[in-house]
């Protein structure tokens, strides 16, 4: 009874607030900055674009897969749903419409089209590289002129780092496991000092380091973006992670499986690449997921070395002369944001882990 | 006669490029190589890199006038003080901040985790909440909220929160009673230097009666620790002319408070910041290890009517503690790491004080390799210390 009261307490002041008394124009007037801080009004377009391609892709898998894919598909659309109700620009809304409607097309479209899969699996491969592209633009491309990733910002520069830097650490982390496990010497105490090296010492010195001394170690007539700078900090050191990981599920693999491989006549790397990798892989799904969504939590370090990522953003709106003291407004509003990434990504690795059947067999 | 089959079969060499023994050499040579020349390749445009720069390298700086303040520190230091000394000072706050972090997250972590196993169902309620929200924000969002958003704006220093009555909480930061030596401090030091020895004879003491027993001493005997060395300590406080400690009370004196401990709004943010967020995790590290115990033995321990607290501390605890250990120690980890965030809210640890060194000196190179020299030295450490507890706690094992 008494928990009952105290909820009461908090619960019913902290609603009045959000409803009536919260002066959320802050958010509102400053929601393009947060979603893609400087990046250039003409080429918003090139996002839209990329948005399309995935809800293109997702609807397919989720049409070719069923089940499999469906959860993924209905949390985006749901998020894409939230978007097209919040009173946001005109122009914003009719495109999350769009979105939505490539969706459900993509998936009436693909539905029992088992011929289709290879196209979708092509489809999810270029869609990350296709993004890069479409957002950064190149000098040599038409339609697309470069925008520097320094000008990248709020969620947009967030969601990036997220997805680049863990997706270039997968296949070092692997490497590093398997270099970690190998019965050679001089590789495996290269691995395992990488490893702890950089599990040992904090993210925010890896990010320091990366901005500082990346560019003393490179020749002088190479200049990179401080984005870029950041990504490679953040790939090394995801890396060392993803290699714990990976190595687990390697760990797990029973000597039987290597055995009945050479006995198969297989030699050493055929074994790897065919039969344990694709096992071990899928036994350490879970613990990737996770170590993405710490990456993602992780990634608001980089507002200490001076990239404008979501949550500098928002410190640098409760500088503006029409918004001073709006603390609660904004930072309920970060809250909300990463919160609702956060746990949209781990209901879906634990569907995925369901539906994979990660140790149930 | 059928042997020649052999013997050709044999005879003939393997090729050098199948030979597993020359394979796995070469291999090795081929990767140190590459790794040594990649390596010179990065050091030689370092040193080019930084001889264009007019930089030279070297540890000398050390030894120069910091010239800046640091506004919180447990040794004595002044702005004429060395470099050297601005990163002791900055290593001491780290470590401190570390300690007094572990401590308190691990009882917050306890509290919680017991909580989400709380037969009462708004209490788990409550603690699943809080493990939910806290696990799935970014640490450095919840340091600028508790900064920016909730000590910075705590009253002015007229209208100070008290609590408990002799705490109080401003725009300044918290104030806590102290204990100070008083001037017959040094006449109790004696008293408490033989209450360090008598507690360490009787450990020794102890153990050898254990051994020459072979049968477990009755648990009670454990207090003599605690009670022998305190009777001591007590008996010089009893024979000095006055009590050798006097707590110093906060009192709100003109503009400002006097007296007590003061803690600076930044140490009070990153701590409290820090303890939340690391509770949550230890909070799901104990649920996982009391769930780890198996539910008989709890029904076994009822069955031999221990309440439900004994049952807790004599029986789940122990038990569930070696689950616990191994990921408590990557959480103590984390948080050490973690501590590093007090830059962003101006708390100066190690790694806000090297900041301004370098800006100061330019020294990237060696404040990068201080920085991380100092963390995987407080790494190492930790997980040493927790192994050994670990391997202490293993072997009560049958």
């Amino acid at each position: 009874m008494l928990a009952a009261w105290l909820v009461y307490l908090i619960l019913r002041p902290a609603l009045t607030w959000v409803f009536t008394q919260a002066e959320w124009q802050v958010i509102v007037t400053n929601f393009r900055l947060f979603m893609r801080g400087q990046y250039p009004d003409e080429a918003v377009w090139r996002l839209w674009v990329g948005i399309y391609f995935l809800a293109l892709v997702m609807g397919m898998s989720w049409g070719v897969w069923g089940q499999a894919a469906r959860t993924f598909a209905a949390l985006f659309g749901a998020a894409a749903l939230l978007f097209v109700l919040l009173p946001f620009s005109l122009n914003a809304r009719l495109n999350w419409v769009g979105v939505l409607i490539t969706l459900v097309a993509a998936m009436l479209l693909a539905r029992n089209r088992a011929a289709l899969k290879p196209w979708v699996i092509l489809g999810w491969v270029i869609l990350l590289p296709l993004t890069i592209v479409l957002t950064a633009g190149a000098a040599w491309l038409p339609f697309l002129s470069p925008v520097a990733p320094r000008l990248w910002g709020g969620l947009l520069l967030t969601l990036m780092l997220t997805i680049i830097g863990n997706t270039l650490a997968l296949p070092l982390g692997i490497l590093l496991a398997l270099g970690r496990r190998s019965s050679l010497p001089a590789i495996k105490s290269f691995c395992i000092g990488y490893i702890e090296l950089w599990r040992g010492v904090p993210l925010v010195t890896v990010l320091f380091m990366a901005q500082i001394m990346l560019p003393l170690f490179l020749p002088a007539e190479i200049r990179v973006d401080p984005v870029v700078r950041v990504i490679i900090g953040l790939t090394l050191f995801e890396a060392a992670y993803q290699a714990e990981n990976v190595r687990g599920g390697l760990q797990a693999m029973p000597r039987g499986q290597f055995e009945a491989a050479y006995a198969l006549g297989l030699n050493g790397v055929l074994t790897m690449l065919f039969i344990i990798l694709p096992q071990a892989l899928r036994l350490v799904i879970p613990a990737l997921l996770n170590s993405f969504i710490s990456l993602f939590k992780d990634t608001t370090l980089v507002a200490i070395v001076g990239l404008f990522d979501l949550l500098l953003i928002g410190k640098t709106t409760l500088a503006q002369p029409d918004f001073l003291g709006k603390y609660r407004e904004v930072y309920a509003f970060l809250f909300v944001v990463y919160w609702a990434f956060s746990m949209m990504f781990s209901y879906a690795s634990q569907r995925l882990e369901k539906t994979l059947g990660v140790g149930t067999r | 006669m059928a042997a020649p089959a052999a013997p050709s079969l044999l005879r003939t060499a393997i090729p050098l490029w199948r030979d597993l023994r020359v394979l796995r050499v070469f291999s090795q040579v081929v990767f140190v190589v590459v790794v040594v020349l990649v390596g010179a390749r990065l050091y030689a445009n370092m040193r080019a890199n930084l001889e264009r720069q007019g930089l030279v390298t070297g540890y000398d700086f050390l030894g120069n006038p910091a010239s800046f303040d640091i506004g919180e520190r447990l040794i004595p230091y002044a702005a004429s003080d060395t470099y050297g000394r601005a990163f002791l000072v900055g290593v001491l706050n780290t470590v401190m901040v570390s300690i007094i972090g572990i401590a308190l997250a691990t009882v917050a972590g306890v509290v919680m985790g017991v909580a989400r196993l709380s037969p009462n169902w708004l209490i788990r309620q409550i603690a699943a909440a809080y493990v939910l929200l806290i696990r799935n924000t970014p640490l450095l969002l919840q340091l600028f909220f508790w900064y920016f958003g909730v000590v910075i704006q705590l009253p002015k220093v007229k209208q100070s929160i008290a609590l408990l009555g002799s705490l109080f909480l401003n725009q300044r930061g918290l104030y806590l009673p102290w204990p100070v030596p008083t001037e017959t401090f040094d006449g109790w030091k004696p008293y408490l230097m033989a209450a360090l020895i008598a507690s360490f004879a009787l450990w020794l003491a102890l153990n050898l009666i254990q051994k020459r027993l072979d049968r477990p001493l009755p648990a009670w005997w454990g207090l003599g620790y605690l009670l022998v060395p305190a009777g001591i300590a007590a008996l010089g406080w009893a024979l000095a002319p006055n009590a050798p400690l006097a707590v110093d009370f906060p009192v709100l004196k003109g503009l400002n408070f006097k007296g007590g401990l003061r803690v600076t709004p930044e140490l009070f943010a990153l701590l409290t910041g820090l303890v939340i967020y690391t509770g949550a995790f230890i909070a799901e590290v104990v649920r996982a290890g009391i769930q780890a115990v198996s539910k008989s033995q709890t029904e076994a321990a009822r069955a031999l009517g221990l309440k439900p607290m004994q049952i807790l501390r004599l029986v789940i605890f122990p038990q569930a503690l070696r689950v616990i250990i191994p990921p408590l120690t990557s959480q103590y980890l984390n948080l050490a790491k973690n501590s590093t965030l007090a830059v962003a809210i101006g708390y100066p640890d190690l790694y806000s004080v090297s900041g301004t060194i370098f800006n100061q000196t330019g020294k990237a190179v060696e404040v990068v390799t201080i920085i991380m020299g100092s963390y995987l030295v407080v790494s190492l450490t930790t997980s040493l210390l927790m192994n050994i507890y670990n391997k202490r706690m293993a072997l009560v094992e049958r």
